[in-house]
């Protein structure tokens, strides 16, 4: 196993693990931040990538999901906190009615 | 001299190793804590331990925006949620009722990912870690390839900056009918 196969490997471990915690997680915050674990687990793969193939594209899309990722935060916060000041719990079952 | 580069070479991949197996450890453990104070400092340390894998492959400045950006930004963000919420928070139960899919998944997808991906995998340019480009090259390419994604990128946080207002503006709202 080479360098690019340990990291492509931890990379998808870190996106698979994040997808299992927003699936079997309850509590909001905790299932907000297994969506992080699973943007680092892309970045990851990314730079792994641009290093291979010695091209600046990854650092660039890297940059950008950073940006997305602080935008996803700075928008999910305020979300939760009217969330929870309405229902006064973190358990996602509560916010069922959001379905739609 | 080739000896020793010999050895820095192997003490590279092994704080790469160490790093790597460090950070998904942190993940597993994320799963299994109760507290979100905690979880979130499991997160913290994968998020740092991801920071020196970048270091050690060459693209610093993608180490800095990590430790900068994602433990410095967001992840005190989300602290600071945590230390506004816990108080208030009675008693929520861990695991929901799809833990059973949720672990199947966890062994089906990495598979059929590692599956589809390993074989065609192309040989690489450069070994891994050898090519390292600065915050020149960086900034140079975005702004002259990739300039269109720039511009989108501050159009997103005029957009984010409008939909938190927008929120907060919600949130006002219903306290005064509240």
């Amino acid at each position: 196993m080479d360098r690019t196969q340990l990291l492509i490997g931890v990379a998808v471990a870190l996106f698979s693990i994040g997808l299992v915690g927003v699936v079997v997680r309850r509590n909001v915050l905790v299932m907000l931040m297994c969506m992080e674990l699973m943007l680092n687990g892309v970045n990851l793969s990314l730079i792994t990538f641009a290093q291979q193939t010695a091209t600046t594209v990854g650092a660039v899309v890297v940059f950008l999901v950073f940006v997305v990722a602080t935008v996803e935060i700075a928008l999910a916060i305020p979300i939760v906190l009217l969330l929870v000041r309405d229902k006064h719990t973190l358990d996602i079952g509560a916010y069922s009615e959001l379905r739609g | 001299m080739a000896t020793i580069e010999g050895l820095l070479r192997q003490l590279d991949t092994l704080l790469l190793v160490v790093c790597a197996f460090g950070a998904l450890a942190a993940a597993v453990t994320m799963l299994f804590l109760r507290e979100p104070m905690r979880v979130a400092l499991a997160l913290v340390t994968s998020m740092i331990l991801l920071g020196g894998i970048y270091g050690l492959l060459g693209v610093h400045f993608v180490a800095a925006f990590q430790v900068l950006i994602y433990v410095g930004a967001v992840m005190v963000f989300i602290v600071y949620a945590i230390m506004l919420l816990e108080r208030r928070e009675v008693e929520v139960r861990r695991y929901s009722r799809l833990v059973v899919p949720g672990i199947a998944g966890l062994v089906v997808l990495p598979g059929a990912i590692v599956a589809s991906v390993w074989k065609p995998l192309p040989s690489p340019v450069h070994e891994l870690g050898d090519v390292s480009f600065g915050i020149g090259a960086f900034s140079v390419a975005f702004l002259t390839e990739y300039w269109l994604l720039f511009e989108l990128t501050s159009v997103l946080l005029v957009a984010a900056v409008v939909a938190a207002v927008a929120v907060l503006g919600v949130g006002r709202k219903d306290a005064r009918r509240g």
